[in-house]
């Protein structure tokens, strides 16, 4: 199954499951406060998940290495690799 | 040469305006034919069939693919073979986001988009690799063939289909830290066009794989 298919699997089942709860009529046995939470559900996820990925983008993004010893260290042996490139008769 | 390792050096050039060629050939004077192989196309051609042309040379059975513009750095290909080594792996990736990996030469706002970029994919494909556009890597010989068979993507977008493909064909796939230094020579470019074809590329394989 594709990723789609299954992003599209979950869903429905979750889907299916929340509507069936929060939705259904007043016959099931549902304790209100529950269902007054359940509704507003799907939209709380998508919140939560917006937070969670603009803290681990930015989390990330402040913990991006930054190699400043290697690029110190690659002009230093660019140096070196050309003086030895010379001698053995490279001409650029 | 001292790491008793038996390599070999596939140059291949779509004959780049900048002289490329001519030092290409001093340097397989230099070093022996049989250590640089030449290997020019005649006009530029894409990244994949240049992977492809080049693996038609290659006698090894391990193939590092990488940059040849110094933002690779070869001294990471010894701890590649290692990590190969270590776990029997078919694919080892040089991933800039875990452990000691890193950039030097991005401003914030290229770091911003490459680890964008990169949690959107996680979210999407949930590949197991941490970083599925890098193209520093090294690869089984008969992977790769099997891999090209099956990529159709260009660009960005097909550093990742590779990893994904080899997720889906069961391949195993270890990772090492590397740095990457960008923009020792030019500039280091990503317009718009970009990222627009990143996402669509992103989009297909999420509907695809």
């Amino acid at each position: 199954m594709t990723k789609l298919g299954q992003w599209l699997c979950g869903l429905a089942l979750l889907g299916s499951a929340w509507a069936a709860l929060a939705l259904a009529p007043s016959e099931l046995q549902l304790p209100t406060p529950l269902r007054e939470a359940l509704l507003p559900l799907p939209v709380y996820l998508l919140v939560a998940f917006g937070c969670y990925s603009l803290a681990t983008v930015g989390y990330r993004l402040a913990t991006f290495n930054d190699c400043e010893e290697a690029a110190a260290e690659l002009q230093e042996q660019i140096r070196a690799a050309r003086a030895d490139l010379r001698r053995r008769g490279l001409r650029l | 040469r001292c790491s008793g390792i038996d390599f070999e050096i596939i140059i291949i050039d779509d004959g780049s305006p900048d002289g490329t060629q001519e030092v290409a050939q001093q340097l397989e004077k230099i070093y022996g034919s049989d250590k640089i192989l030449l290997r020019p196309r005649a006009k530029k051609l894409g990244l994949g069939t240049a992977y492809i042309h080049g693996m038609k040379y290659a006698t090894g059975d391990f193939i590092v693919i990488m940059d040849a513009d110094l933002s690779h750095h070869p001294k990471f290909i010894p701890e590649f073979i290692r990590k190969q080594k270590e776990g029997n792996f078919d694919i080892v990736s040089g991933t800039r986001y875990k452990g000691n990996g890193g950039v030097y030469g991005w401003d914030l706002k290229r770091k911003l988009i490459s680890r964008g970029a990169n949690f959107l994919t996680q979210v999407l494909l949930r590949p197991g690799a941490s970083d599925l556009t890098g193209s520093f890597r090294l690869y089984r010989k008969e992977v790769l063939e099997k891999l090209m068979e099956k990529c159709v993507s260009k660009g960005y977008v097909f550093q990742m289909e590779m990893i994904v493909r080899a997720r889906q064909l069961g391949f195993t796939i270890g990772e090492v830290p590397i740095s990457f230094v960008d923009r020792v020579y030019g500039e280091s470019k990503l317009g718009g066009n970009e990222i627009v074809s990143f996402l669509k590329g992103l989009l297909t394989l999420f509907a695809t794989t």
